[in-house]
């Protein structure tokens, strides 16, 4: 077992960081009933686009901007096919997927392995200074400042606030919410678009920072990780959180692993896939279901229910 | 007649989408600075002309059709088999043992690395099926993970107790003994035997599909679990028959893509047909007479694409451009054309 230190640790929660905007990003849209899909062609496109007008510009903020902006475009469209054209949001999904990917590349030609700019650190006085705590929490660069915050206030967004709750009534049942006056497919627009440009932000949270750069395929699958890591998480933006650092440790130790196994780190990549068919498996065990049904602390950890009305339109007879 | 110019008229938003595609593709030339009239030449010089290019084109085609006909199957029973890129692999992966291990006449070798494709595939595919229907997994992302640890198994061979003796490398296996080549057309690369297995699923799904009480039971599975089940339709059953012979399908794919391309098992062994399959499903309308001859047309954009990288110096990508933005049209064009038959029905009934 290789020994896991203070350092360590903030290089996972730093790692990590892209993932976990992507991860909230989706758990937020498919909270609202509707799936994107689209991420890994949504991550690479919003990687390239973001690298490119940093690069262009200079200003990294910029790039961070222009990402954003492009996966919440992609999302528009993924809501606008699905709530007014009620098609099906895995094959419009899935054809984005593809299509970002491809479009990724074609456009991305001439930024291929060139330097750029990238994200600095800004180490905070004196929090950073507490031991343990401090380089893991308050010496990083703003964007995993900003991935922390994100899961605190999403959550704190979604299970404590009135809007948080009218989100999940939207995803859930969405007759009944619409009944009580809530509107759903506005609703529905809004979190979709929310969630995109947060997956923007995580593809360029890559290319500027984590793996700062572009290349062919640059990000390939991260987007499939982080879907797998949404059901991971079952649909709780805290606990899918949790499954981006996980998923970071077991990079970390592959890494330090690889002297003594040299075909791990070639293999670990895929680790998330299993466990989230484990857990999809786990959670549908009548005996698991039953006892989360009993027990609240229980149903915390194992509730692995997807949002009631996910993947299916909503419309006014 | 007038049933001739209905028609039309409901095709005709679908029919819009191809010049909206067009038009995209020229904007990306634009973009790339490269001359329209001479990029479609050069495609069609690079996919259709002389008999190599031709045959390069059919040898595109043929997994691409099987993973084709294997994706209908499943869609038919109302299942996202999204798996089947990692059906392939599996089939390939199956196929790639037998030709390692199996030392016999041609025909031996080659009959055994179908069956062995066909049941990797399958084996693959039971096991997202049981996942889906007795653990309750959704078919798309057990068919994803799946389709990860497949990919994770032929890295893990390639670079572990398959790699080639004393090197390691991302390149792939040893090369098969001559015995395991798919035999080719004298001097051509066109490999009859995989062509004609791509025809024979076409015309198989298309048969059973239209004509026989297991088609018509799996459609009724499809169009609605419940109302099948009502009728005395094992659909527990006949959702695993679909995974099941799907995963044949596509696993015999996999045994074409390492016995008549590769010649050896490779990293990116499937390279997205899968995928690309499902691109080329969604745009028949899951309809396998529709189906075969768009994935000719893929093919060629495939085959033809080659040459417009080496000639004009056009990024591979170009091409899943194109077909990206044409799926995604014809789609929204369809959603399109629902939406506004729902709202003259709507007038009509106000």
């Amino acid at each position: 077992m290789p020994d896991i230190s203070v350092a360590t640790i903030a290089t996972i929660v730093a790692a990590a960081s892209p993932l976990v905007f992507a991860v909230v990003g989706e758990t937020i849209t498919e909270k609202a009933g509707v799936v994107n899909l689209s991420l890994d062609g949504s991550m690479l496109l919003s990687a390239m686009v973001g690298f490119a007008v940093a690069f262009t510009t200079g200003s990294v903020t910029l790039g961070f901007a222009a990402a954003a902006l492009v996966s919440a475009l992609i999302a528009l469209i993924v809501a606008f096919a699905s709530i007014e054209l009620r098609l099906n949001q895995i094959a419009v999904g899935f054809v984005l997927t593809l299509l970002g990917a491809n479009l990724s590349a074609f456009l991305g030609q001439d930024y291929v392995r060139k330097p750029g700019p990238y994200i600095t650190s800004m180490e905070i006085p004196v929090l950073s200074g507490i031991p343990g705590l401090g380089p893991v929490l308050f010496d990083q660069n703003p964007v995993v400042y900003a991935s922390l915050i994100l899961v605190a206030v999403s959550m704190w967004f979604m299970f404590n606030t009135r809007r948080g709750l009218e989100l999940q009534a939207v995803g859930e049942r969405p007759e009944a919410a619409f009944a009580r006056g809530i509107p759903v497919n506005r609703l529905r627009y809004v979190y979709t678009v929310l969630g995109g440009a947060l997956v923007g932000i995580g593809g360029a949270a890559f290319s500027l920072d984590v793996k700062a750069g572009w290349s062919d395929g640059h990000i390939a699958n991260y987007g499939w990780i982080a879907l797998a890591i949404v059901i991971f998480g079952g649909w709780h933006p805290g606990r899918a959180a949790l499954g981006c650092y996980l998923f970071g440790l077991l990079q970390v130790m592959a890494l330090k692993l690889q002297p003594s196994l040299p075909n791990l780190s070639q293999v670990l990549p895929i680790l998330p896939f299993p466990l989230m068919i484990a857990t999809l498996v786990v959670v549908n065990l009548p005996a698991v279901r039953r006892l989360a049904a009993r027990s609240r602390v229980f149903g915390r950890l194992f509730q692995g229910e997807p949002p009631g009305a996910l993947g299916r339109a909503f419309w006014r007879e | 007649m007038n049933r001739a110019l209905e028609a039309l008229r409901a095709a005709t938003p679908r029919l819009l989408a191809v010049p909206v595609a067009l038009a995209v593709g020229l904007v990306l030339l634009w973009v790339a600075d490269a001359p329209p009239l001479e990029t479609v030449r050069h495609l069609l010089q690079g996919s259709l002309g002389g008999q190599q290019r031709i045959g390069d084109t059919l040898m595109v085609w043929a997994p691409l059709a099987l993973a084709c006909a294997a994706l209908i199957l499943t869609f038919t029973a109302g299942l996202w088999n999204i798996g089947v890129e990692g059906q392939i692999i599996a089939g390939a992966i199956a196929a790639s043992w037998v030709a390692r291990e199996l030392s016999a006449p041609p025909a031996v070798v080659l009959s055994a690395m179908l069956a062995a494709g066909a049941l990797g595939g399958g084996a693959w595919a039971g096991l997202l099926g049981v996942l889906n229907v007795r653990g309750g997994v959704h078919e798309i992302f057990g068919g994803l993970g799946l389709t990860f640890v497949a990919t994770g198994a032929v890295i893990y061979l390639v670079l572990g107790p398959w790699k080639r003796p004393g090197i390691a490398s991302t390149s792939g296996t040893e090369p098969f003994d001559a015995a395991a080549w798919f035999p080719t057309l004298g001097a051509l690369r066109v490999s009859p035997l995989a062509v004609g297995l791509g025809v024979l699923a076409v015309v198989a799904v298309y048969l059973v599909l239209r004509g026989t009480r297991f088609g018509l039971r799996l459609r009724a599975t499809g169009q609605g679990r419940a109302a099948a089940a009502r009728l005395g339709i094992p659909t527990d059953r006949y959702l695993m028959y679909a995974f099941l012979l799907s995963g044949a399908i596509a696993g015999v794919a996999g045994a074409v893509l390492v016995g008549a391309q590769h010649h050896k098992l490779v990293p990116s062994v499937s390279g997205g047909y899968g995928f690309l399959g499902i691109l080329v499903v969604l745009l028949a309308g899951f309809r396998m007479a529709w189906a075969a001859p768009i994935a000719l047309f893929f093919a060629m954009i495939a085959s033809g694409g080659v040459q417009l990288q080496l000639r004009l110096d056009l990024h591979s990508s170009l091409g899943g451009v194109f077909q990206g933005v044409l799926v995604l049209s014809v789609l929204l064009a369809g959603g399109w054309q629902a939406l506004r038959a729902r709202r003259r029905e709507a007038a009509a009934r106000a």
